[in-house]
C-alpha cells in the first residue's frame, strides 16, 4: 500500500461544546481499518488536545489525518494568534487559557506536552499574528 | 461487575443507560480532562464532578465503562441527549467521590 488515506475535518471555533467531534470520527475510521487500540488512543488523544486548542485559542481550523503503511499523520493548522514561545508553552502547567475554560476542566497547561507524549514526532510551526501549524505522526511500525 | 450490576448498588442511579452489560473493570477519579483522558483506562467506572459536554467527547475517547456523577452533580438534557447519540452510559450519586470509590472497590 503505497497510497495515503486521508480524512480531513472543519474545527468550528465557535462552538466549544462540539470539540471532539473530528477526533471521534478519526477514532471510528481507525477502528474500520483495523488499527490497534493503543494506536488509536494515542492518536485520539493528540487530536482532541489539539482540537481543543484550536477551539480555545484560534477561533477553529483544519485538522487533516493522513493513513499510511508507515505512520498515522494529523496536521492542524489555524489562523489563530500564533504561539509567542513555543518552548514556554510546552511546559506542563504552563497556559493562557481564560478562565471559563479552566472551569470546564480544561487549561491546565496539559494541551501541548500530552500532544507530544502520545506521539513519535510533533513539530509546531508558528508565526504570531498568522497562525499555528502542528503536524504529528504515530509510527504503525 | 457490568453497569447493571453496579446501578444495584446502593446510593446510585441511572442517568442515561446505553448499555447495561458493559464490563466495569477498575476506577478512575479525576476532574481535568486532559488529565483523564490520558490515564483512565478502558472499562474504567470514571468519577467526576465535571457535568459539560466534553465529558461526553473524554469519555468515549478513553473507553471508559460509565461516568460516575459525584455529589448530587445533574446534567442538561441537551448533554443526556447527546449521552444516548454517543453510546455513553452515565450514573449519578449523591456520594463523594471518595465514599464512591470505597464502594466500588468492595464491590469490584
Amino acid at each position: 500500500m503505497s497510497e495515503q488515506l486521508l480524512f480531513t475535518f472543519d474545527v468550528d471555533g465557535d462552538d466549544f461544546t462540539s470539540a471532539g467531534q473530528a477526533s471521534s470520527q478519526v477514532k471510528r475510521n481507525l477502528r474500520q481499518l483495523g488499527i490497534s487500540p493503543d494506536i488509536i488512543k494515542r492518536v485520539s488523544i493528540a487530536m482532541y488536545e489539539g482540537e481543543i486548542n484550536m477551539v480555545i485559542h484560534a477561533g477553529g481550523g483544519t485538522a487533516v489525518v493522513a493513513v499510511t503503511e508507515e505512520h498515522i499523520e494529523i496536521v492542524l493548522k489555524d489562523q489563530g494568534p500564533g504561539i509567542k514561545d513555543i518552548e514556554q508553552a510546552m511546559q506542563e502547567g504552563f497556559s493562557t487559557a481564560p478562565d471559563d475554560v479552566r472551569s470546564l476542566g480544561f487549561g491546565a497547561g496539559m494541551g501541548l506536552p500530552n500532544m507530544k507524549r502520545y506521539t513519535d514526532y510533533m513539530n509546531i510551526e508558528s508565526e504570531v499574528g498568522v497562525g499555528t501549524t502542528i503536524t504529528m505522526r504515530v509510527n504503525l511500525m | 461487575m457490568t453497569v447493571n450490576e453496579l446501578l444495584k448498588l446502593e446510593g446510585f442511579s441511572p442517568v442515561v443507560i446505553t448499555d447495561g452489560e458493559a464490563e466495569v473493570k477498575g476506577v478512575y477519579i479525576g476532574d481535568l480532562l486532559s488529565w483523564v483522558m490520558g490515564r483512565a483506562c478502558e472499562g474504567d467506572a470514571w468519577i467526576t464532578i465535571m457535568s459539560n459536554i466534553n465529558i461526553l467527547a473524554v469519555a468515549t475517547l478513553s473507553d471508559v465503562a460509565c461516568i460516575i456523577l459525584a455529589e448530587g452533580v445533574e446534567l442538561s438534557e441537551d448533554i443526556k441527549t447527546a449521552a444516548k447519540d454517543k453510546g455513553i452510559n452515565i450514573i449519578c450519586s449523591e456520594k463523594s467521590a471518595y465514599d464512591i470509590a470505597v464502594a466500588l472497590s468492595k464491590a469490584l
